[in-house]
């Protein structure tokens, strides 16, 4: 039940927010993203870290075509679920000082993405997957398109087409494995369950795999992504970044590793081959970037990048590297992109080059974007080292090769980031950046939250290593035995 | 029967109003007949009857009458104001459409091929004149004269294939040919073969399948508007029953020969359909070739027959009916004010009516198969029909297709909401916001919860 509360207080909070008039449509907006923030805390205080499925709840719904409205929590959803419902507020908190029109159907918009978000990562029928896929998609198309730059149209309809191009092959192969289930329905324990031959796990594993590539993204479906990011407005930009590339990664986890272990192994080489590929050509691409936030945008490619290649190694440091790299990605890039938001509503530019001493007019901004940048890079002591240090290893193990590749190219990634840095905060203020007023208010709050979250969890990280650890466990076993089972 | 029967006595009644001069009488009259009519088919649920071997009021011809009534109310409701800009006797469109629908009841509970021929004339009759009632408009006579030759063509298909089957087998009567194919699989009658394609092309030009199809953009352009909505969906939905009861019911033991033929149908329909859609920039046109597209979709369940597949047409039908009829309402509001059927026209309407701009964004949700409507619902139970037999080249075609479908259908959204627009505020009648809200909640409801529907016959 605390469960429906969940996934539905949000969409409550939609339709309401979507009838307030004005400036209170975004109090009405918080309000609901921080009270789904406390059921969320609510539900951790009664989450047990074993690997079972917890306060599940199962409802027929349409029963001819054998569809049960099915969501539970384990670890690996848990950490999801914290990850949307601690980055909502932040990110409807961070548009306080925009004013956008029509703001009640932009953060009804929000809330409702919020929904079919929470969704995806609780169900536990893949119907109802598909379905939080698409409601997670829609919203998050409008606010694009509508409160977008320039190019916002176009950009935002290959976004679209793209996303849904591949969610539609996966709805084939969820189809697919529905005819083969003789219980006819859509549960995914009976997905787990089915015994499928590696010609049938191939196909099943591509019509999957596409889909979760195009929303990561990984190369080479990733060509969405830098325009969309670019030409979103702030808060859009932060849930497709922050979240929303984060279904993808939970879709390979939860729908595609247990249920074709047997197409997995079988294409693990391409898919890590073209994660690995993803990380040197995002960092190389985004070394030439002359806008912050195209740079950012290459940076997050190449990280979520190291994230799916993490997933492939297949082994528990490098699957616990994911979960916790999830939290830090999604919270740093946030971070990053709301430093670059304050920037550009203040100077109307992101460009690098035409940006510099900020640090001298703005010393809290320039101290909160040094940490979270230092998180992004990982720096031993803030959340990005746990997870990249974990999903490093795994990958060396994986392959030495890969694994060199990979790591140097993270580290090439922190020159080209910390320039950045250099070149936007340092040196000497020019006659644009000179009035640069320093954060204050919200922007305070936001920032000094993210700045907390990047360096708690990078000095502790483990109660959330913790939360996912026997469900990470238990999956891992659970694909082992299915592979030896098959051979 | 009794459903027929009030339709007719509608129909005549308000021809009389008409000639009285009583106008503010038309309008209700229809309505009551049709909700009377409406009344007799939910009565007679599960009471399948025949009625002199002629018609078979089972509930597959229940479900599909109840539909095709529940549309031509709401598209009976959409009249106020609009035909009387064009005439001065509105009487004969009401009277035509009723007569329209009496045939259309008729083709959906036909047990003798012969009733399927007289009620598809009754229809088809009726739509002439319809297409053509604009008698100074020149499009609208051109769309009269096609739609005339066309139809007149395509019934003449119709008939040799009747004929051809009644050579074959003795008889009209549905059940009596099946009966024919199960007792002579082997021995089929060799102008049985003919008679079948020759039935299936005369009605692939009734329903608008490719390359059957070069009649509709024209027709459905040139028609007044809420006659052409009438046509996009009651009447392509009666043409898709009609096709439904004859081929999965009597000519199902012969699948297997005219699979192929209708798979080839399926293809073309849906490419052409959809890659004709893709270049309009004329709103009804682009409605007109989506239709074609949508007749394709439809066409699925017939590909591959299963218990489901009667059911699943009407699911698609349901869905597809109140869509356009969201998309015709909210294209008559604008050609009112703009004088334009273009695309351009629905420039910026978000900002100047929510209501007509949310309503339009749903129906063109819904057309394009979007989760949580109506329309994807139909998509969904198409696809799983077609998977069920693991055609996994059609359905990727048919995915390939929903993905163009999805680009046209957002050129509308984005002129809506995006584009920056003409200042002139449209106004919504009372009855037009009644109908466009029902259509919103009942195509919502369908998408989220449609187990009314499904298996429903």
């Amino acid at each position: 039940m605390e469960l429906l509360l969940l996934i539905f207080l949000p969409l409550a909070g939609a339709i309401i927010t979507s009838f307030i008039k004005g400036g209170a449509a975004k109090i009405s907006a918080l309000g609901f993203a921080l009270a789904s923030l406390c059921v969320t805390i609510g539900l951790l205080t009664q989450f047990t870290p074993d690997a079972t499925t917890q306060f599940a709840v199962n409802y027929p719904w349409i029963q001819q075509l054998g569809i049960n409205f099915h969501v539970g929590i384990d670890g690996i959803s848990m950490i999801t679920v914290i990850l949307t419902n601690v980055l909502m507020p932040l990110i409807i908190l961070s548009s306080f000082k925009h004013e956008y029109k029509n703001a009640n159907a932009f953060y009804a918009l929000m809330l409702f993405m919020q929904s079919g978000l929470l969704l995806v990562f609780t169900a536990l029928d893949g119907f109802l997957f598909y379905i939080g896929w698409e409601a997670a998609l829609i919203p998050i198309y409008f606010i694009c398109a509508m409160w977008g730059g320039k190019d916002r149209i176009k950009v935002n309809m290959k976004f679209f087409v793209y996303t849904i191009a591949g969610s539609l092959f996966m709805l084939l192969g969820i189809i697919y494995l529905y005819l083969q289930n003789p219980a006819n329905n859509f549960d995914i324990n009976a997905f787990y369950a089915l015994n499928l031959d590696s010609y049938q796990q191939g196909w099943i594993f591509w019509a999957f795999f596409i889909a979760f590539a195009i929303k990561m993204p990984i190369f080479p479906f990733h060509t969405w992504q830098p325009d969309t990011y670019t030409e979103a407005p702030a808060p859009g930009t932060m849930l497709l970044s922050g979240i929303m590339l984060k279904m993808g990664i939970y879709g390979v986890i939860r729908w595609l590793l247990p249920i074709v272990p047997q197409g997995v192994n079988d294409w693990v080489c391409v898919a890590m081959i073209l994660s690995v590929i993803g990380i040197v050509y995002a960092s190389l691409i985004g070394f030439t970037q002359k806008d912050a936030k195209r740079l950012i945008a290459y940076s997050s490619i190449a990280h979520v990048g190291l994230i799916a290649a993490g997933i492939f190694t297949l082994n528990t440091q490098g699957m616990q590297g994911v979960m916790v790299q999830m939290l830090s990605h999604g919270i740093n890039v946030v971070g990053l992109f709301f430093v670059l938001d304050i920037i550009s509503s203040r100077l109307k530019t992101n460009k690098i080059d035409e940006l510099g001493g900020l640090a001298k007019v703005a010393p809290q901004l320039a101290i909160s974007f040094l940490i979270i940048l230092l998180g992004t890079v990982a720096l031993p002591g803030t959340n990005g080292f746990v997870g990249e240090f974990l999903l490093l290893y795994s990958v060396y193990s994986y392959n030495v090769w890969l694994g060199a590749i990979a790591g140097l190219t993270i580290i090439f990634g922190a020159v080209y980031m910390l320039r950045m840095y250099q070149k936007v905060m340092l040196g000497q203020t020019n006659e644009l950046t000179i009035t640069f007023a320093d954060i204050k208010g919200t922007e305070k709050i936001v920032l000094y939250t993210i700045c907390a979250l990047v360096i708690v969890m990078g000095v502790y990280p483990k109660p959330i290593l913790h939360i996912s650890e026997a469900a990470v466990q238990q999956l891992l076993e659970q694909v082992n035995q299915k592979l030896t089972g098959v051979n | 029967m009794n459903i027929i029967i009030t339709i007719v006595i509608a129909a005549f009644l308000v021809l009389y109003a008409g000639l009285f001069k009583a106008k503010k009488a038309l309008l209700p009259l229809t309505l009551v007949g049709l909700l009377v009519a409406l009344g007799f088919a939910v009565a007679s649920w599960n009471n399948s009857t025949i009625y002199f071997g002629m018609m078979k009021m089972d509930n597959f011809a229940l479900a599909f009458s109840a539909i095709s009534i529940v549309g031509t109310f709401f598209i009976f409701l959409l009249t106020q104001k609009y035909f009387a800009e064009g005439s001065e006797n509105i009487a004969e469109y009401f009277t035509l459409i009723l007569f329209a629908l009496s045939g259309i009841v008729i083709m959906v509970s036909y047990q003798n091929l012969s009733m399927l021929f007289i009620g598809l004339e009754i229809m088809s009759v009726s739509l002439y004149i319809l297409a053509g009632i604009r008698k100074l408009n020149f499009a609208s006579n051109e769309a009269s004269l096609k739609y005339f030759l066309m139809g007149a063509f395509s019934t003449g298909f119709l008939l040799f294939g009747i004929t051809l089957i009644y050579g074959a087998t003795g008889s009209f009567d549905i059940d009596v040919i099946q009966q024919y194919l199960v007792n002579n699989v082997k021995a089929v009658s060799p102008l049985f073969y003919p008679g079948i394609i020759l039935i299936m092309i005369g009605l692939c030009f009734k329903v608008g399948a490719a390359p059957f199809h070069f009649w509709t953009p024209d027709v459905y352009e040139g028609s007044p508007s809420l006659i052409t909505a009438f046509m996009s969906t009651v009447v392509k939905t009666a043409g898709f029953a009609a096709f439904l009861r004859l081929f999965a019911g009597a000519f199902e033991p012969l699948h297997d020969f005219w699979t192929p033929a209708l798979m080839v149908i399926v293809i073309i329909t849906l490419c052409v359909g959809n890659i004709t859609a893709l270049y309009q920039k004329n709103f009804k046109r682009m409605l007109a070739y989506s239709s074609i597209s949508h007749a394709g979709y439809m066409l699925f369940s017939l590909v591959v027959l299963t218990a489901n597949s009667a059911s699943n047409v009407l699911v698609y039908a349901a869905a597809y009916t109140f869509a356009s009829i969201i998309a015709f309402a909210v294209l008559i509001l604008v050609k009112q004010k703009t004088g334009s059927d273009s695309i351009d026209s629905f420039n910026g309407l978000g900002k100047r009516n929510p209501l007509a701009a949310f309503a339009l964004t749903v129906a063109m949700l819904s057309l394009a198969g979007i989760p949580l409507t109506a329309g994807f619902i139909g998509k969904y139970v198409m696809f799983l029909n077609v998977m069920e037999n693991y055609q996994v080249a059609l359905v990727t075609i048919a995915i390939l297709n929903a993905l163009i479908g999805f680009y046209y259908y957002f050129k509308v959204i984005i002129a809506v909401w995006f584009k920056e627009g003409h200042d002139v505020q449209l106004d919504v009648p009372l009855q037009y916001k009644i109908v466009l809200v029902v259509s919103v909640i009942v195509t919502l409801f369908l998408g989220v919860y449609p187990n009314l529907i499904l298996n429903l016959i």
